[in-house]
């Protein structure tokens, strides 16, 4: 390990920028915050860069520890910062795409009256995400975690005069605060048995416990409990209701947060603890068990999804399951790589989107759209790019990172080929509902009509949250390009999605991360030399078969959107029941709210508010007060102006005197 | 020769109807009476014990008492007249504004 | 013998004139009987031996003091007291209290102390040997006593003037 006296400083810049922004921001020009904001975020991926030019993996991995913090009698944890090459893909990532979507923003939200606050939250992030990431202890990653959730809550809400937007924050922020207890017990269980939450003294606290039942029933225990937490920061099953909700956000924080980097916190998180999952089977099934289910029910319901933010959003958990699926069988590093070709295509995808909708004045809801290639070249390639991307056909970079994930669940020694067949059902499901989105917005005739249309829709989400950037084009304008400000970002990303999956190629990724994993490398590389001599036929049969999968998903999507456009509703009107139970997202959300929200709803009005608080506290308060006064009440005849008692009361008490004395006097 | 308790006793009963008087009575200038009452019976216990000490000085502080007697009394009958211009009555009763 | 007779007689007109003067309704009747107490308290200190007291309680307090009462309940046209409500406190409390504490203190001397006999005439407390004590040992409260009796009669003048005569007396001056 190697000193790195310029790892503290990649958070503190974008804090810096944060900082400023926040304080001087409401009275500074929109060019001075744009400047601030992109100098510190652009200092932070130049630092970024410079870190990873300088990486070499002989003197890796690399730490820094900025100042002690806490020491409770064995424990001792400090700001510490980490920097190894899982730190590293992560912080490249994240200091990329971010700062990349920060031009995007600039753009996006210039007419918005909240820029200075918008520019200055993203810069919060940013400092909350890479603290997370370049964490060399647990608890130091939680900061990032607590951090990126409440930035994740003031930009979801940021349009918060809207009832809808700032529920949404409440409702994510709440659910994330699930996950987190889940967390926290599990760093009180390690603090309990390891004495300590820094990263290699866990584990290798880890690797030294005994082989046995009741070591492996403390590492169950903690990873199941890390995985709760991953469920809620990462909108896996049962905690992934508030990444939908999360789209009345402005889109580049959906881009940014819920596609590209805060989501993929809990894939961190669950990839960094590999060695305790890898030493808890049970707990690795079941993230395994979570993710791939995750991955198919979110695709179920992204095909009936209207709203074009809703339907990236439950791509987004559906590929998040594909993650958590590849670290559940111990796949470790094929998660990472997805989580990296998933930054790509779905930041892209959403910008796209942003462009889209920012260009036809508001609008979100694909069934008012169509046609718009003719309109927006640049988004429309771009655009096009993503969803051959998503969808997983080559040379494109997800079809790398998917195809080995779907190969590992199927090969891995914890994998079985029911994983890999959800996964490919899974991915036909994904290209279907992409290129579905892809005909609706793209091909066909505008079915946008006119503007009074897009502004009758006051009582829907989407019309007041998109409108304030709709001022400068005017009224009655017809669909147009976004500017370069915009485009820039999406055709870089464009040019990464196609190429960012070639670092894959020949394992070269995998033995990149593999000092990381080391400790399942060994038992993977075994497994690995067996399995490719004698399955590298079988790879390729699987790889055949899951682009097919992608290349029906297509047909199936042309054909019913673009050929026959009258048959999705007629197949909807014949379902009937099961259609309308997949659009309302299998009432989920009902069920939650009858469950769990509203008995604590009621229950904390009548109990805590009306009892305890009402009752108990505020009438303690005032009885004590009525008391007081009724005392005073009660004492104050004696000052009744009256000589004579006055004479009275002093005579009582000098009798009292003289009888004390006489008694003294007698018993001594 | 008769013992000083007789001189006390006496002293101590022309206290205790002075404090009765004071609780008694209603007429504001009986009241006063009452406490130069107190005071001469203060006064008869003074010359008493100075008689059982063999010490002048107890007379002499009673001739220190007379002299705040009379001064008290002159700035008493002072307020009374005062209040009488007042409030036309001398019952000590119906001087209560201070009441709560 | 004789000490004992001319203690109990006006031991006697000492304690009639207390009682009298609680039980007289009226307030002429009440000072009248005060000044008989304080006579028989004179001959009480006579028979201690303070001569030059008796003079002073006589002359200044009897005759002056007294005097004044006299000529103020005379000024204010003091009548005979009405019935009015009293205070509950006064006779409930303050009267048992009072009572209870001046038997306690009665009991006290009778039974428990070893207080001595004294003679007709124990300490005799003659002008001089009173100078010597008042203006050797006591000259600072004799002093200040003065300045007393000046703030009481200031005091006084006062409270006692009504504003039209000061006015009256300022308007003078000007004429």
């Amino acid at each position: 390990m190697t000193q790195n006296p310029y790892l503290w400083l990649v958070p503190i810049l974008p804090l810096a920028g944060a900082a400023i922004n926040g304080c001087f921001g409401r009275r500074s020009s929109k060019t001075a915050i744009t400047a601030i904001a992109l100098i510190f975020s652009g200092a932070a991926f130049a630092l970024a860069l410079f870190l990873a030019a300088g990486f070499s993996s002989a003197s890796a991995p690399y730490y820094y520890d900025l100042a002690h913090w806490l020491r409770a009698g064995a424990l001792q944890v400090d700001f510490s910062f980490y920097l190894d090459q899982l730190s590293l893909v992560m912080l490249l990532v994240v200091t990329g795409v971010g700062f990349l979507i920060h031009i995007y923003s600039i753009g996006y939200m210039w007419d918005d009256d909240g820029f200075y606050r918008f520019m200055a939250y993203l810069n919060l992030f940013m400092f909350f995400m890479l603290t997370l990431v370049l964490a060399k202890n647990y608890l130091v990653m939680f900061i990032g975690w607590e951090g990126v959730g409440l930035a994740s809550y003031l930009l979801i809400g940021f349009w918060f005069t809207k009832d809808s937007a700032a529920s949404a924050g409440k409702k994510a922020f709440i659910v994330n605060r699930i996950g987190d207890f889940g967390f926290l017990i599990a760093l009180f269980l390690m603090i309990k048995h390891f004495n300590s939450l820094d990263f290699n003294a866990v584990f290798a606290a880890v690797q030294q416990m005994p082989m046995g039942a009741a070591s492996v029933g403390t590492l169950t225990a903690i990873g199941l409990l890390l995985m709760v937490g991953a469920a809620g920061k990462s909108a896996q099953i049962p905690l992934y209701v508030w990444l939908p909700d999360a789209m009345e956000g402005p889109t580049p924080v959906s881009a940014l947060i819920h596609a590209a980097t805060m989501v993929t916190a809990g894939v961190y998180m669950v990839a960094r603890s590999s060695a305790i999952f890898e030493r808890a089977p049970m707990a690795m099934t079941v993230v395994a068990i979570i993710g791939t289910l995750t991955a198919l029910f979110a695709a179920t319901i992204g095909m009936a999804q209207t709203d074009i933010k809703k339907v990236l959003a439950y791509s987004t958990v559906s590929q998040l399951g594909y993650m958590f699926m590849a670290c559940g069988v111990g796949a470790f590093s094929a998660g990472v790589f997805h989580l990296m070709t998933h930054a790509f295509f779905k930041g892209l995808l959403f910008l796209a989107a942003g462009s889209v909708i920012h260009g036809i004045g508001g609008e979100q809801d694909m069934r008012k759209m169509g046609g718009l290639r003719k309109y927006m070249p640049v988004t429309f390639w771009t655009m096009s790019i993503a969803t051959f991307t998503i969808a997983g056909f080559p040379p494109l970079a997800a079809f790398f990172s998917k195809d080995e994930i779907l190969w590992k669940a199927y090969s891995s020694p914890n994998g079985s080929w029911i994983y890999w067949l959800i996964g490919v059902i899974t991915a036909f499901l994904t290209s279907f509902y992409m290129f579905r989105l892809w005909f609706l917005t793209f091909f066909g005739d505008y079915r946008g009509g006119d503007t009074k249309e897009a502004e009758h829709h006051s009582a829907s989400a989407h019309a007041h949250s998109d409108d304030s950037h709709s001022g400068t084009h005017g009224h009655g304008h017809e669909p147009h390009e976004s500017p370069w400000v915009m485009l820039g970002p999406l055709v870089v990303l464009a040019i990464l999605s196609v190429g960012g999956g070639w670092v894959g190629i020949g394992d070269r990724f995998e033995h990149f991360l593999a000092p990381v994993f080391q400790s399942g490398a060994v038992a993977e590389m075994a497994h690995e030399t067996g399995a490719e001599t004698s399955g590298g036929g079988t790879e390729m049969t699987l790889t055949i078969i899951s682009v097919a999968a992608a290349l029906l998903g297509l047909l199936l999507a042309g054909f019913l959107y673009v050929r026959r456009p009258q048959l999705p509703a007629r197949i909807a009107a014949s379902l009937g029941g099961l259609y309308g139970l997949v659009s309302h997202k299998y009432y989920i959300d009902e069920l939650y709210s009858a469950l769990f929200v509203k008995p604590l709803v009621d229950g904390s009005t009548t109990i805590l508010w009306h009892g305890v608080d009402q009752g108990i506290i505020d009438a303690a308060v005032n009885e004590s007060a009525t008391a007081a006064r009724d005392a005073s009440d009660d004492v104050r005849h004696m000052q009744s102006g009256n000589l004579r008692s006055y004479a009275g009361w002093i005579a009582a008490g000098g009798a009292v005197v003289i009888a004390y004395m006489v008694w003294m006097g007698v018993t001594h | 020769m008769i013992p000083l308790s007789a001189y006390l006793i006496l002293s101590g009963f022309l206290f205790v109807c002075g404090v009765l008087g004071f609780l008694i009575k209603r007429n504001i200038i009986t009241i006063f009476m009452s406490i130069e009452l107190m005071l001469n019976g203060v006064n008869l216990s003074f010359v008493a014990f100075a008689a059982q000490w063999h010490a002048l000085s107890g007379q002499v502080f009673v001739f220190f008492v007379m002299v705040v007697a009379a001064a008290e009394a002159a700035v008493g009958l002072a307020i009374i007249i005062a209040v009488y211009r007042t409030r036309e009555t001398l019952n000590v009763d119906q001087v209560n504004l201070l009441k709560l | 013998m004789l000490h004992l007779i001319l203690f109990s007689i006006f031991g006697a007109v000492c304690v009639a004139g207390a009682v009298n003067l609680l039980v007289q309704s009226h307030p002429i009747n009440s000072a009248l009987s005060l000044i008989v107490v304080m006579a028989s308290l004179a001959v009480e200190y006579l028979l201690l031996g303070a001569e030059f007291v008796a003079a002073v309680q006589v002359i200044v307090y009897a005759g002056a003091i007294m005097v004044l009462f006299l000529i103020t309940i005379m000024l204010l046209n003091a009548g005979a007291e009405e019935r009015t409500k009293g205070s509950r406190v006064a006779t409930l409390l303050g009267v048992p209290g009072v009572v209870i504490g001046g038997v306690l203190v009665a009991w006290t001397l009778l039974h428990r102390s070893d207080l001595p006999m004294v003679s007709i005439g124990a300490l005799k407390g003659d002008p001089s040997s009173i100078a010597r004590l008042l203006f050797h040992d006591f000259l600072l409260p004799f002093e200040v006593t003065s300045v007393l009796i000046l703030i009481a009669i200031m005091g006084a003048v006062v409270l006692v003037s009504r504003p039209e005569v000061i006015a009256r007396g300022s308007r003078k001056d000007e004429q």
